[in-house]
């Protein structure tokens, strides 16, 4: 174990805890509206302020974690199975399918994903259902590039060689066989890629185009905060930060599965 | 060489070919068709709808709809916005200066940065200035851009009052002399360029860092150095020379996020860019505008990388000599 993977695997840990227990954690009702106590500053009854229809920050912001995390974690499983399955194709068969695969490839890393994004966005309606879609289907050729290279170097070994010769169908060599030696990258890219899709989801949500009030969500809280940047300070640092730290719990754990399983940097 | 320039040409080609046909794809295959938009809007009339049905031959079958279109693109005719009826094309024009503007001046940073400090680190790997600087590569992977965007105008725009936070002209800018206009389009430029160079800058420190600390460790930087190369000549002049060419194409590679960026940060900043026009069109649903804006961009992002490629090879020998 690693100083990274301690730290990551905590701080999400945490996280889960908070998102799971939402309901008895956050002390007022996260849509209950508070008219005469608006934009009011941190203070012991409400830490992390009031909002600008004098909702409690806090609640909100630990009913913003569920969002989060569950578009994290649905977006990028949808990513992984399809670039892995793509990536292991690919470098397995090689040939034409590997030519179309890695063209689509290309292609989906030339165009700004972002936009891509933006751009179905503006066609389908926003919630989180679509944000989860939209971000899965755009964010997979980094890791369907990652598994191939993978697979090309070790599908010529002689472990694949006598499975082939023993007859085994391409489909168990490929899930069986390869896929358990090309788990590092993906675990790698999996968690990197929830940080990303996190940043994703806040910044569409913070330009209006993710999660749609009164549903809390970070990007919301934080794109209401900008509204009223010149007299609330707490609505814009506090979810900010929520999303800062979360996304460095994911990054962290990247880093440490990739000095775990690498023998040169232990 | 002729022939790797020819072949990346033809890559281009299909790679503009491909992200059209998504684009389309996207657009078309997506609930609700354009004209069903017009239907909210009471002062478009019966013949407008229909013309504009016809000038997107939404009554003819898709791969037909698809060759019109993009014949039609190739010829830069993205129709008029639906919001004050000017020419699509126009309006991206007007537009695109700024966002150049500002997209350069971030490739720039990234450039220039992401070496500077990426050479650091790795002539000092696992000292205290490699330490810090590598923590905050880190921190900045993980940091929201625009929340880092806001609390920036918070602190220098608000708190401080020495940067401006919105636009790229003071409301004065009229009555400043050239040397005080100069000044005034700079400091509204610092904020957007630098924000949207931090990502860039993480990347390529990184990138930079540890190609750096192999080619440091490789024979021919023992051979130097034991022969008795001064330590600047050896980093500067043998060892960042390898680095430097696939630097070239890092950067490139960068260029689809720095312009997704700008569709965030432009708006924040309410900066007069594509970015902005392009978050305004899609909000109002501004159908011929999106279009546009989608090609544009795409187009942008492609010949970015095109050029980074020629550039790529005409800095590396064994590319250009085989």
């Amino acid at each position: 174990m690693n100083r990274y993977l301690i730290v990551g695997s905590i701080i999400i840990f945490i996280l889960l805890l908070i998102a799971i227990f939402a309901k008895f954690l956050s002390p007022y009702d996260p849509y209950k509206q508070d008219l005469l106590n608006r934009l009011k500053p941190p203070s012991i009854k409400h830490i992390f302020g009031t909002d600008e229809l004098g909702r409690d920050v806090f609640s909100r912001m630990l009913y913003a974690t569920r969002v989060s995390l569950s578009v994290g974690f649905i977006a990028v499983g949808l990513s992984t199975i399809i670039g892995a399955i793509l990536g292991l194709i690919s470098g397995y068969y090689g040939g034409w399918v590997d030519s179309l695969i890695m063209r689509l490839v290309d292609i989906m890393l030339c165009f700004p994903t972002f936009f891509l994004i933006l751009l179905v966005i503006a066609f389908v309606k926003p919630n989180i259902y679509n944000i989860m879609l939209v971000i899965g289907l755009t964010s997979w050729p980094s890791l369907t590039r990652y598994v191939r290279a993978e697979v090309l170097k070790i599908k010529n070994l002689e472990f694949v060689l006598s499975c082939k010769l023993a007859g085994f169908s391409s489909a168990r060599i490929i899930f069986i066989h390869i896929l358990p030696n090309v788990l590092v990258p993906i675990l790698v890219t999996f968690s990197l890629g929830i940080g990303s899709a996190i940043l994703t989801e806040s910044a569409l949500s913070f330009l209006g185009l993710g999660v749609q009030p009164p549903q809390p969500s970070w990007g919301n809280i934080l794109s209401s905060g900008k509204d009223y940047i010149h007299i609330a300070w707490w609505l814009s640092l506090f979810p900010g930060l929520a999303i800062f730290i979360t996304v460095t719990g994911f990054n962290l754990l990247a880093e440490g599965f990739r000095i775990l399983f690498s023998p040169k940097e232990r | 060489m002729v022939k790797i320039i020819f072949k990346r040409i033809i890559l281009f080609i299909i790679t503009f070919i491909g992200i059209s046909f998504i684009t389309f794809l996207v657009i078309n295959l997506s609930p609700g068709k354009p004209s069903d938009m017009l239907e909210f809007s009471s002062k478009i009339t019966y013949e407008a709808k229909e013309k504009i049905i016809k000038l997107y031959g939404l009554d003819k079958p898709l791969h037909i709809r698809y060759f019109n279109w993009f014949v039609r693109f190739i010829k830069l005719d993205f129709g008029n916005s639906f919001k004050d009826d000017r020419p699509v094309i126009k309006k991206i024009l007007e537009r695109l200066p700024a966002t150049l503007l500002l997209n350069i001046l971030s490739l720039i940073l990234i450039f220039f940065f992401g070496i500077f400090f990426g050479i650091i680190c790795a002539v000092y790997r696992n000292k205290f200035l490699d330490k810090i600087i590598s923590f905050f590569i880190f921190l900045s992977y993980s940091i929201p851009k625009y929340w880092l965007a806001i609390l920036c105008m918070i602190v220098f725009g608000i708190k401080l009052k020495i940067l401006p936070i919105s636009g790229l002209r003071s409301v004065n800018f009229e009555y400043l002399t050239f040397l005080e206009k100069c000044l005034d389009i700079i400091k509204h430029l610092i904020l957007p360029v630098v924000i949207s160079a931090l990502g860039g800058i993480a990347g390529l420190t990184r990138y930079i860092r540890g190609s750096m600390i192999e080619q440091l460790n490789s024979e021919y930087i023992k051979f130097a150095i034991s022969k008795g190369t001064p330590k600047n000549k050896v980093v500067l002049k043998h060892a960042f020379r390898n680095v430097l060419i696939p630097v070239v194409t890092i950067v490139g590679l960068s260029l689809p996020e720095v312009i997704g960026g700008a569709f965030i940060f432009e708006t924040i900043f309410a900066y007069p860019g594509m970015g902005r026009l392009g978050y305004e069109a899609i909000m109002s649903r501004d159908y011929p505008l999106i279009m546009g804006i989608s090609v544009i961009t795409a187009f942008l992002t492609l010949l970015g990388n095109f050029l980074a490629d020629l550039l790529y090879i005409y800095v590396d020998p064994r590319v250009r000599y085989k």
